[in-house]
């Protein structure tokens, strides 16, 4: 290979870069950067007005307990509420995904799928009032059940509420509206497994559901995890469903089902903010500082966990 | 195990579209019959009509009888997920599973029959369905590497690997060759001719020196015009077809004159 090479060709020789590339090269790169200013704007502006409150001496801060006694609780309520919303939705998101995909009659799929769209676009001010008002009554029976039965798991430990406003209720209410997104992501990914590798798994004998386990689930898993990273996302930060919604204390506790549940940091923001001055104001911005920490964390965790095992993700 | 195939007045359909009319044919155990003809003209629908693997597309079906040792693959009662148990498949396009290793690949079908399996079975049914697809020597170190690692001659041999891992009756290849280069053809060539002491093979190809080489019977598959359904024109030992061929449509495909 070297003999066909000229000699006066320096190594590495760049290549001719048409304008059309030039220009697509730049407005790719440019977008990058812009995101990455927006997101340290962002984080500039939160830690530079959080900064009062970060070096305020314990009492001064709201509750009296210092900073982290006051964010804590919040972390608490916001990860619970998160993270039972998660766990509710995702299975159910990833069963209706296959049954839209894979078993339901076409007419039916399509029409499905419409109805779990609709989902994601109800505001969230309107959740807030049907968990109020629909929901919590509802869940009041299992309230007393749990409090009575589970009371010796420390999540159902009681007492019962006697409004049904709880982080569990809270949690389903947040479960309903991450749903249409993990199951649309969900469905998405599901469909578009090869049918090459499909048909080599029938071909093998496999059952239906067995051709989804060996061809479809492997081939979707990222794409789940990526679903469900977005769905907590919004969980995390939803505001308005869990203030209408919680009647909550200041505890850090994980009972799910008494009146003492910690609020979440984003309720907790929309409803100190409109009368807060001073430093208040300093503390619930470093609360949001901490939120979006958190949010970091979640999506980088995401990350790691799709890319681990990136050899056999069928991307290759 | 090596199993025969009768076909009888088999009418195959997408929907209200007849692709493939009136096959009748008879596939001998312990042999290789190939199936050549022009582009459309059904043999690979055919193939797929053998272990119900043409059904899996939404409105297509069959008419007509495929009978494999006395049991009728078309039955009410017959499952079509243990019709595709006993004849394996090889596709076109290499296909091991992306998210599985080259070990879990192959015993993928095993994994499936019986849920159960000892370690040492599992190693000795991976090794033995390897060493048939003349693939060990090469992927015997990394087992656990993913089977989309490899080169596309032994991707395919791969999936030949994971097809006889479960002991089939009969193995169906649609054109297994057609997407590489001539030293992987020839590997799998000498590897069906291994094959064919063990099991029925039908291989759909569209390189009639392929089919001159490897297979004892040859069928003809030829269609009319667009949207006529295709036909079974002749089916004769390999030898006849390429020398004295009964049909004249026959001798002008196999000699260029079309197609």
């Amino acid at each position: 290979m070297t003999a066909t090479k000229a000699p006066t060709e320096p190594p590495g020789q760049r290549t001719v870069r048409r304008p059309g590339d030039r220009l697509f090269a730049a407005s790719a790169k440019g977008s990058g950067i812009f995101i990455l200013l927006v997101l340290a704007g962002v984080a500039a502006f939160l830690i530079s007005r959080a900064l009062p409150a970060l070096v305020a001496p314990a009492e001064d801060i709201p509750g009296g307990a210092g900073l982290a006694g006051y964010i804590a609780p919040l972390v608490v309520g916001t990860l619970l509420a998160a993270v039972l919303a998660l766990l509710v939705a995702t299975p159910l998101a990833v069963a209706i995904a296959l049954y839209v995909a894979y078993y339901a009659p076409r007419r039916v799929a399509a029409a499905l799928g419409y109805v779990i769209d609709l989902l994601a676009a109800i505001p969230s001010v309107v959740y807030g009032f049907w968990g109020l008002t629909v929901l919590a009554p509802a869940l009041l029976p299992f309230h007393e059940w749990a409090a009575e039965y589970l009371g010796w798991i420390p999540l159902f430990a009681g007492p019962a509420s006697n409004t049904g406003r709880t982080m569990f209720t809270v949690g389903l209410v947040l479960a309903v509206m991450i749903l249409p997104i993990i199951s649309a992501i969900s469905r998405e990914v599901f469909i578009q497994a090869p049918a090459l590798h499909r048909e080599a798994a029938l071909a093998l004998g496999a059952t239906r559901w067995e051709m989804i386990k060996m061809a479809v689930i492997p081939y979707g898993k990222s794409g789940v995890i990526a679903g469900a990273m977005l769905g907590l996302g919004r969980a995390l930060g939803e505001t308005m469903a869990v203030a209408i919604v919680l009647s909550g204390g200041a505890a850090a506790t994980l009972n799910l089902i008494s009146n003492s549940s910690p609020s979440t940091i984003a309720s907790n923001i929309a409803l100190r903010f409109p009368e807060a001055t001073g430093l208040d104001v300093n503390t619930l911005i470093a609360s949001g500082l901490v939120l979006f920490l958190i949010t970091l964390a979640v999506n980088m965790l995401a990350r790691w966990i799709v890319n681990r095992r990136a050899d056999f993700s069928g991307a290759n | 195990m090596a199993k025969r195939i009768e076909v009888s007045d088999l009418n195959i359909y997408y929907g209200n579209f007849l692709a493939v009319e009136g096959v009748n044919v008879a596939i001998e155990p312990r042999s290789i019959t190939a199936l050549i003809g022009p582009s459309g003209c059904g043999k690979s629908t055919f193939l797929r009509s053998l272990n119900r693997m043409h059904e899996v597309l939404p409105g297509a079906r069959v008419e007509g009888k495929v009978v494999m040792d006395g049991q009728d693959l078309y039955a009410a009662d017959t499952d079509p997920v243990d019709v595709r148990r006993s004849i394996g498949m090889v596709f076109q396009r290499p296909n091991p599973f992306p998210t599985m290793s080259i070990y879990d690949n192959v015993i993928a079908g095993n994994r499936l029959n019986s849920k159960r399996m000892k370690k040492a079975e599992a190693d000795e049914v991976v090794e033995k369905s390897l060493r048939g697809a003349n693939l060990w020597a090469e992927v015997k170190d990394r087992l656990d590497r993913p089977g989309s690692g490899l080169s596309g001659g032994q991707q395919q041999r791969l999936c030949i690997a994971r097809a006889i891992a479960v002991e089939p009756d009969v193995l169906l290849m649609d054109e297994p060759c057609s997407a590489l280069d001539p030293i992987s053809t020839l590997a799998i060539e000498d590897l069906m001719a291994e094959l064919k002491e063990r099991f029925t093979i039908v291989i759909v190809t569209h390189n009639m020196q392929q089919a001159a080489r490897v297979s004892e019977q040859t069928g003809f598959f030829n269609l009319n015009g667009v949207g006529q359904p295709g036909r079974l024109i002749e089916f004769n030992p390999t030898e006849k077809i390429f020398s004295n061929p009964d049909e004249k449509a026959t001798e002008d495909y196999i000699s260029g004159r079309f197609g």
